[in-house]
């Protein structure tokens, strides 16, 4: 039996990641003095300029030049920085891909790419900002550690985890606010998944927004008299191997959930890992090489399919394909 | 402080050595690019011996000056240099691009090397370059950060995106040197992607620029010595160079931008680099 995660006690508090990023940013830059922060003319949205208010002598904005953000994040991480740099993630990882690949990842420097708006759940802005190939673009890079975070105590932790691994780190923030899962004791290890509910008919693996919303899946399954385990894998780079293996020989069927493309991202990864080491059914929650388009988070979730019930009804259709 | 007559001689001497090494790595490697380094080899060797405080002593202290080659094709230069300066063993320079090799193909940091970043891809490096020198400011370091570039690099981006920045900033511990010799790969610049004048562009970013001959090692030493006293801007100078320098098959010749000689055609670059040919 596994230990589960601890849960918030808190009754129904919402919080966005980037708010969280924000407030944990802040306590970083009051605890060590080599932290540096860029942004690239989001800080307002991004929440960096609560740093850049109490530091301002370790920010720089770098105006709306992501790919130049890129390289001055390395140089600076030359002289013995710890650089966090934050853009929407459609730009830090999309537009500055390839100087995040030259100037980050093969020089292997310390650089913390935390981007903010990531996934449908920036909602009305529409596709153009939906930044869905996020997970993909930086999962492939050698080097990089990728953290997709559920909710604000989490934040705080991949915020920690990134100044206190070396090397490259993308943490993935959302815009919207989402509830508040974890209690204050939970901590964040590097490769490391976590059991936040357990049951031995479908695992349902889930990261960032979409964890609440597996958490949903698995009350509705519950009431179906199906017991579903519900697995957070918050690190996709590196991931938890023993905790995906351990899943599959334990219930059978693993359904992932992620507010991305299927292609290349979360489900992917996980998949990855099944195929390898221990395969079993698997069906892969996601955008299904689709962009997305306008409209309020909570209906764009729903619209696609993304949202508990739908998760749900999926496990179900996924339990059929187990072996008896 | 002009240069003396001894240290122009010196200079000279070396360029000539840097040049013979280029024509030797790129032949053993059998690819590379000999024509870049060949044009730059006045101008980095002024810059590497005169006013580059990078040593076999200081290479891992934090007030040394740091350089970022951002035309990174033209590394062959680079290391000769660094082999110059006691950083890289001269034995080294000959397993350039071969499996295993510490030469990498395009410039791979390695601090021990004296090399202090990775490039190769074109416009990434002045804006390293930049961070770099923010860093140094920001840590109240005496280096200064040095950075070359290219006419066929300014056709980049995120050059003029770091153009922007380094002198929003006031990196008056910033240079650029871009060379500036009207070939890339697939012909003359102005008939391919004309970048115009760049001191103009420069100077309108904000930049303290100016235009030197890049074979005079006498002006490169000028303009040099005129950069590390503007300390309220970055500086750029853009250095005019025959691609191929003293190889005269090479000579304003895009074809040689990346073409490894033959072995006649090494022999023939060697005795006319004045080479002891063996």
């Amino acid at each position: 039996m596994h230990q589960l995660a601890p849960l918030s006690k808190g009754a129904n508090q919402k919080i966005a990641t980037r708010a969280a990023y924000g407030q944990a940013l802040l306590e970083l830059g009051n605890q060590h003095q080599d932290v540096v922060v860029l942004d690239a003319d989001l800080s307002g949205s991004t929440k960096t300029a609560v740093f850049g208010k109490a530091h301002p002598d370790r920010f720089f904005n770098c105006g709306v030049a992501e790919s130049n953000m890129m390289g001055t994040a390395a140089g600076l991480a030359c002289t013995g920085r710890k650089v966090f740099a934050s853009s929407f993630a459609m730009f830090a990882t999309g537009k500055a891909w390839e100087p995040v690949r030259q100037s980050i990842c093969i020089p292997q420097m310390d650089v913390k790419i935390c981007a903010s708006h990531a996934g449908l759940t920036v909602g009305e802005d529409g596709k153009s900002h939906q930044m869905l190939e996020d997970i993909t673009l930086m999962r492939v890079l050698p080097h990089m550690k990728v953290i997709v975070p559920a909710d604000s105590v989490e934040t705080a932790e991949a915020v920690r985890l990134a100044y206190e691994t070396p090397g490259p780190v993308y943490v993935r923030l959302s815009r919207a606010s989402t509830p508040v899962i974890f209690g204050d004791e939970y901590r964040l290890e590097l490769g490391r998944g976590a059991i936040l509910r357990d049951g031995s008919d479908i695992c349902i693996a889930a990261c960032g927004v979409e964890l609440a919303e597996a958490m949903i899946a698995a009350d509705i399954l519950a009431n179906r008299n199906i017991e579903a385990r519900v697995v957070n894998l918050a690190c996709i780079d590196p991931i938890d191997v023993d905790l995906i293996v351990d899943s599959a020989e334990h219930c059978g069927a693993i359904l992932t959930a992620e507010e991305h493309q299927i292609r290349g991202g979360f489900g992917d990864a996980v998949a990855q890992v099944v195929v390898r080491h221990h395969p079993v059914p698997m069906d892969l929650v996601g955008m299904d090489d689709s962009f997305g388009q306008s409209g309020p988070a909570s209906d764009l979730i729903r619209h696609y399919g993304l949202d508990g019930p739908s998760l749900a009804d999926r496990a179900e259709t996924l339990m059929q394909r187990k072996e008896r | 402080m002009a240069l003396t007559r001894e240290e122009a001689t010196q200079i000279r001497k070396v360029a000539l050595e840097v040049r013979q090494d280029v024509v030797r790595m790129v032949h053993a490697a059998g690819c590379g690019h000999p024509g870049g380094p060949l044009g730059m080899a006045d101008f980095m060797s002024t810059l590497f011996l005169q006013h580059l405080n990078l040593s076999r002593d200081n290479r891992l202290s934090d007030d040394r000056d740091r350089f970022v080659l951002g035309n990174g094709h033209t590394c062959a230069g680079y290391y000769a240099l660094l082999a110059q300066k006691g950083l890289i063993q001269r034995e080294e320079l000959l397993r350039f691009r071969k499996l295993g090799s510490q030469l990498q193909g395009h410039p791979h940091r390695n601090l021990e090397l004296g090399i202090d970043f990775s490039t190769g891809s074109l416009g990434t490096g002045l804006s390293v370059a930049a961070g770099m020198a923010l860093g140094a400011r920001l840590n109240s370091w005496d280096s200064r950060v040095y950075c070359t570039s290219s006419d066929g690099e300014s056709q980049e981006g995120q050059i003029w995106e770091a153009a922007t920045s380094a002198a929003h900033w006031g990196l008056g511990n910033l240079t650029v040197l871009v060379d500036f010799n009207n070939i890339q790969i697939d012909g003359r610049m102005r008939e391919i992607m004309d970048v115009r004048d760049l001191e103009a562009k420069y100077n309108a970013f904000g930049w303290h620029a100016v235009t030197v001959d890049g074979h005079d090692v006498i002006a490169v030493d000028q303009a040099l010595c005129a950069a590390k006293e503007t300390t309220d801007q970055p500086s750029a100078i853009i250095a005019i160079t025959t691609i191929g320098k003293g190889v005269s098959y090479m000579e304003d010749a895009s074809a040689w931008h990346g073409v490894a000689p033959n072995d006649e055609q090494l022999a023939q670059a060697l005795e006319e680099l004045g080479a002891a040919v063996s």
